[in-house]
């Protein structure tokens, strides 16, 4: 009884004397395989060839700063709360007088740290952001000897300032269009 | 005192060519471990090795100089002696067959006249023959005395496959003999540059001898003295650092030598095809050295075919090799080798 129309039915006939030599089929092998030599290779040539993402891919973190070169984070922890791998640690700071040109409010992370082996890429940090200051990007495999190697600090993670190294700031940027949020 | 003085300038020339042709055979030999590789890839869609220097070149010394400074280990339980005689054995024996190939015809030099041959021996394939079933001793030798008991089947799988396939492979070449009248391997040669090619008279004979020249070889889908999923990894299992890169090695250069066996007693050998290269009056050494690229080219092909045919065609299982061997191609030699008397016979009646 056939319950579908998918079987396929297995061809058991006696061997013809041709099919029994093996010689007629094995050279229909090689051409086969004479036919992949030609073929295109599947494999890119990682370090030097990399494919290319989508803009929403989710890659590494990068903290943003300003278009004057300021840090975005005013270390509010709501990244923090939002991670659920629970990746994400912080400590907050006053700006001091006289650093107003390193850090855009009054509040600033000290230290800004997430451990890329918990972390998950789920991209809900960024969305919990209410100061663009991280986004994910489109660079990824991070690699290192140690576990201690894979916990960022903040200086592995911001982006390059655009007053000093405008170009470096581009490349980090990508094709990401940079948001305007008001001071409040 | 006549009898005893030497030819020093013979003896030299020999010297050089000797040193010429080992040094080509090991070089050949490891760039082919590399084109295996590479082709593999390619047949398998996939880039092979390519870090090694542009394209990978570099890539056939990077092993050897792996080989070169893994530990050697020689098992305690093993005959030491005989352990090492194996690999050793398998290396001679590859490089030895080399010596009675025409790699071309001869070059003038310093006004003598120098074959490309290093011994033109008048039973030039019975010496291919006695050397490459000296072959089986060294893989022998070494499954025995690694004392392992997968060596040791690996060791008889190989024995017992090498001296089948060697009855159909001498088979089969009785009749290119009957076609040449002679085993010089210069003769067998220049009758295939003015008679044709072997190959054209003997098609099925050629076949049989491909076959065989797989199974002395120990290449897929003969390589059952390798079945890593039943011999775990064969005769060689034991054996580590350069004593292992050489049953490897061995391997290669075996190749090398039968595709140049091949080339020579059924493709012409350094016979350039279609043309009459004797009316182009260029001279002999250019043309000696045309003959050999010639000759290289050919050789190049089979050992492209070589590789082709083991990244196409699975193992056989034991009992298919040994029914193939004895229940198949020595009855067919045999019979192309009455069928070619035959006609030779008739052939000569007629006229």
């Amino acid at each position: 009884m056939q319950l579908t129309q998918r079987a396929k039915h297995v061809d058991r006939h006696p061997m013809t004397w041709i099919e029994r030599l093996y010689f007629w089929n094995i050279l229909k092998g090689m051409l086969i395989t004479l036919r992949h030599l030609f073929k295109r290779k599947a494999t890119i040539n990682f370090p030097e060839q990399k494919r290319s993402f989508s803009s929403v891919f989710r890659g590494l973190h990068v903290l943003n700063r300003d278009e004057e070169g300021r840090e975005r984070c005013t270390a509010c922890g709501l990244c923090a709360v939002a991670c659920p791998a629970e990746a994400i640690t912080m400590e907050a700071a006053e700006r001091l007088p006289g650093e107003e040109h390193l850090y855009r409010e009054e509040k600033y992370a000290a230290k800004y740290e997430i451990n890329m082996l918990r972390c998950i890429f789920c991209g809900l940090c960024e969305e919990a952001c209410p100061k663009d200051a991280i986004y994910l990007s489109q660079t990824f495999a991070p690699s290192n000897y140690s576990r201690k190697g894979f916990i960022y600090k903040k200086e592995d993670m911001l982006i390059p300032n655009p007053l000093t190294e405008p170009e470096a700031y581009k490349k980090a940027l990508g094709d990401r269009p940079v948001k305007v949020i008001s001071k409040v | 005192m006549h009898l005893l003085s030497i030819d020093w300038w013979f003896l030299l020339e020999k010297l050089v060519l000797i040193m010429v042709i080992i040094s080509l055979s090991l070089v050949i030999a490891m760039y082919t471990t590399y084109a295996e590789r590479k082709v593999a890839a390619w047949l398998q869609d996939r880039r092979g090795p390519n870090r090694a220097g542009p394209w990978g070149i570099l890539q056939p010394l990077a092993d050897g100089g792996k080989l070169f400074f893994k530990e050697e280990i020689i098992p305690l339980v093993s005959s030491k002696f005989l352990f090492i005689l194996g690999p050793s054995l398998a290396m001679i024996t590859a490089l030895l067959t080399s010596a009675v190939i025409p790699w071309g015809t001869s070059i003038h030099l310093f006004g003598r006249e120098m074959p490309l041959q290093i011994a033109d021996v008048n039973i030039g394939i019975l010496y291919i023959f006695g050397v490459v079933s000296l072959g089986v001793y060294g893989i022998m030798i070494g499954g025995w005395a690694s004392n392992n008991k997968f060596s040791l089947l690996a060791a008889i799988r190989a024995a017992s496959q090498m001296i089948s396939y060697e009855l159909a492979m001498g088979l089969a070449l009785i009749a290119v003999l009957m076609l040449a009248g002679s085993l010089q391997m210069s003769v067998i040669v220049q009758n295939q540059i003015d008679h044709g090619w072997h190959v054209i008279y003997q098609p099925l004979g050629f076949v049989i001898f491909f076959i065989c020249a797989l199974a002395e070889c120990n290449r897929t889908p003969f390589d059952l003295a390798e079945a890593e999923n039943e011999l775990n990894f064969g005769y060689h299992q034991e054996y580590s650092s350069m004593k292992l890169g050489f049953y490897l090695f061995a391997e290669y250069i075996n190749m090398f030598i039968s595709s140049a066996v091949m080339a020579t007693l059924f493709f012409g050998g350094y016979d350039i095809p279609f043309v009459n290269e004797a009316s182009w009056g260029i001279s002999p050494n250019l043309l000696a050295l045309i003959g050999f690229a010639v000759l290289m080219a050919k050789i190049f092909f089979f050992l492209f075919v070589f590789i082709w045919i083991r990244w196409t065609i699975p193992r056989f299982r034991y009992d298919q090799l040994m029914n193939l061997g004895w229940k198949g191609l020595i009855p067919l030699s045999l019979a192309n080798m009455v069928l070619t008397a035959v006609v030779m016979l008739i052939l000569k009646k007629l006229n």
